[in-house]
């Protein structure tokens, strides 16, 4: 069963066109991975379905129509974006980052239980539950992020180069840790991702974009180690 | 002593007044990140909007509070319908477009009501009482114990509820917090509304006492903003303690340094200001912003 669809998907920065027709699709539980060079519209394909850039073709979640929603509207609908530079609300404290990412749960002992459990997915979060975000570590912050993300208890986690600026023993840990809440949750992921073998380690299946297009796509065991992916990369 | 210790407690109750004012501007600095030079100007409107309720006839609590609550709209629609549009935009634009709303929110105050001055009534009694043998008006201490519980009351709302946090959060990253679900347009009206419907307790208090003119909040503004750099941006307990020094430094030079006397009297917190900022950029009470790459 299908949870997100894009088809055609275009999208604009003023009158600079950076999407020109990307097509996906995420199955409920699913983990997709969106490869590909800089500038090749990774981050804008997420942004377009969060709702932060304009957009043209069609979105659909859950059957819906979202395309040109409200970035609120959408996330009410069950859909977290960890955006690209993490996005936590630096002069926060932890705990109230990820009682941020609760803001549209009522179920109070729902939460309690999700929040005991994201510091069992990210340990290093509990030592540090009353500092500010600013103050921790960047993989802190990635695990912050993607902890707010949760709180939200989405169907579907938008995850924006998790691995970006971090040593490669932390990405890997935090990979490790979305592997394991993928495993325990069945959300759905959609994955960007600079470094393909560590998104490979997540992903079901993934599309390759060159310049706002999609030109190849496939399970993750049929692409590793293609022609065209070390292509996409090298932007040759 | 005892003219030490009634200048001290008079400072303290025009502080507060400019802690009003400036709680106030950090509220909308903390949501937008801009500086709302309208403010004063809107605390003027307010204070009118209370007075017309008093010429009619209605006490003049009933009628601070619902000036209160028609202000709380006022600022909410302003957001809305006025500042929304250069809120993404630069930030020197929206600042202009605040200093061209404090123009004009005095021009339609002068319009309403004209520049002569209007008596006020006061909310507290005019009495005074005895304190370590100085005759301390009531008002002056009421003022300053409004000003108190108003602060609590903020830093309860601020740290406590739920309201309070979606605040802080789309004050701190807006885009970030509507990933969340947060409505941040909403919660930016609400901000300015808080902020319009704290000035306008600040320009009730302070209208008895400088009789209501459309320019009365001037100079209370620029104290205002003394206080806010003073007390460093983000922090409110820091905002009112700079604007209690404010209040207590200047009437205290006015009598004791006999070249400032009142003429020279607004000099004080800018020399103030300039000492302290010298020996702590970040302000007395506020954070160094450190942004993280």
């Amino acid at each position: 069963m299908t949870l997100l669809e894009l088809t055609d998907v275009t999208a604009s920065y003023g009158p600079v066109r950076v999407l020109e027709g990307v097509s996906l699709s995420v199955p409920e539980g699913g983990a997709v991975g969106i490869l590909g060079a800089n500038g090749a519209g990774k981050t804008t394909t997420l942004r377009a379905i969060s709702g932060t850039v304009r957009t043209g073709g069609r979105i659909t979640f859950d059957g819906r129509n979202i395309r040109g929603s409200r970035p609120d509207k959408v996330a009410s609908l069950g859909i977290a974006h960890v955006p690209e530079g993490r996005g936590t609300l630096a002069q926060l404290s932890v705990r109230e980052n990820l009682r941020v990412g609760a803001y549209l749960r009522k179920d109070r002992k729902a939460i309690a239980t999700d929040l005991d459990y994201c510091l069992d997915l990210f340990p290093q979060l509990k030592d540090r539950i009353n500092s500010r975000a600013a103050a921790l570590s960047g993989g802190e912050q990635q695990m912050l992020a993607v902890g707010r993300a949760f709180m939200a208890k989405p169907r579907l986690l938008l995850l924006d180069e998790a691995s970006l600026g971090l040593a490669p023993s932390t990405a890997k840990a935090v990979y490790a840790a979305i592997r394991r809440l993928r495993q325990e949750s069945g959300i759905a992921m959609l994955v960007v991702e600079q470094n393909a073998n560590l998104a490979f380690t997540l992903v079901d299946t993934a599309t390759v974009l060159e310049t706002g297009r999609n030109v190849l796509t496939g399970s993750a065991d049929e692409l590793k180690g293609m022609d065209e992916i070390r292509r996409a990369y090298l932007g040759g | 002593m005892d003219t030490f210790i009634q200048l001290v407690v008079d400072g303290l109750s025009t502080g507060s007044i400019y802690a009003a004012l400036a709680l106030a501007i950090v509220l909308v600095n903390q949501a937008t990140g801009l500086i709302n030079f309208a403010q004063g100007a809107m605390a003027v409107l307010s204070a009118y909007i209370a007075y017309a309720f008093t010429q009619a006839g209605l006490p003049v609590l009933l009628s601070i509070l619902l000036a209160v609550v028609i202000s709380f709209v006022m600022g909410a629609v302003v957001e809305r319908f006025l500042m929304r549009r250069f809120e993404r935009g630069d930030p020197d634009t929206a600042v202009v477009v605040t200093i061209g709303l404090l123009t004009l929110i005095t021009g339609i105050a002068a319009w309403l009501w004209g520049y002569n001055n209007r008596q006020f009534p006061s909310l507290f009694p005019l009495s005074s009482v005895e304190i370590l043998g100085a005759v301390v008006s009531v008002r002056s201490i009421a003022t300053t114990l409004t000003i108190v519980a108003i602060m609590i009351v903020l830093q309860l709302l601020f740290l406590r509820t739920k309201l309070g946090l979606a605040l802080r959060a789309v004050a701190d990253n807006p885009s970030s917090a509507a990933f969340s679900g947060l409505p941040v347009g909403r919660l930016l009206m609400v901000g300015w509304g808080l902020a319009a419907g704290l000035g306008a307790i600040a320009g009730s208090l302070v209208a008895p006492q400088l009789t209501l003119t459309p320019g009365m909040m001037d100079t209370a503004l620029v104290y205002a903003l003394a206080a806010v750099i003073l007390g460093g941006l983000s922090s409110p307990l820091g905002t009112v303690v700079a604007a209690w020094m404010i209040g207590i430094l200047e009437n205290l030079a006015a009598v004791y340094v006999p070249f400032i006397g009142h003429d020279l009297k607004i000099a004080v917190p800018f020399i103030l200001i300039f000492v302290i900022l010298v020996v702590r950029p970040q302000g007395l009470f506020g954070r160094k912003v450190v942004v993280r790459v």
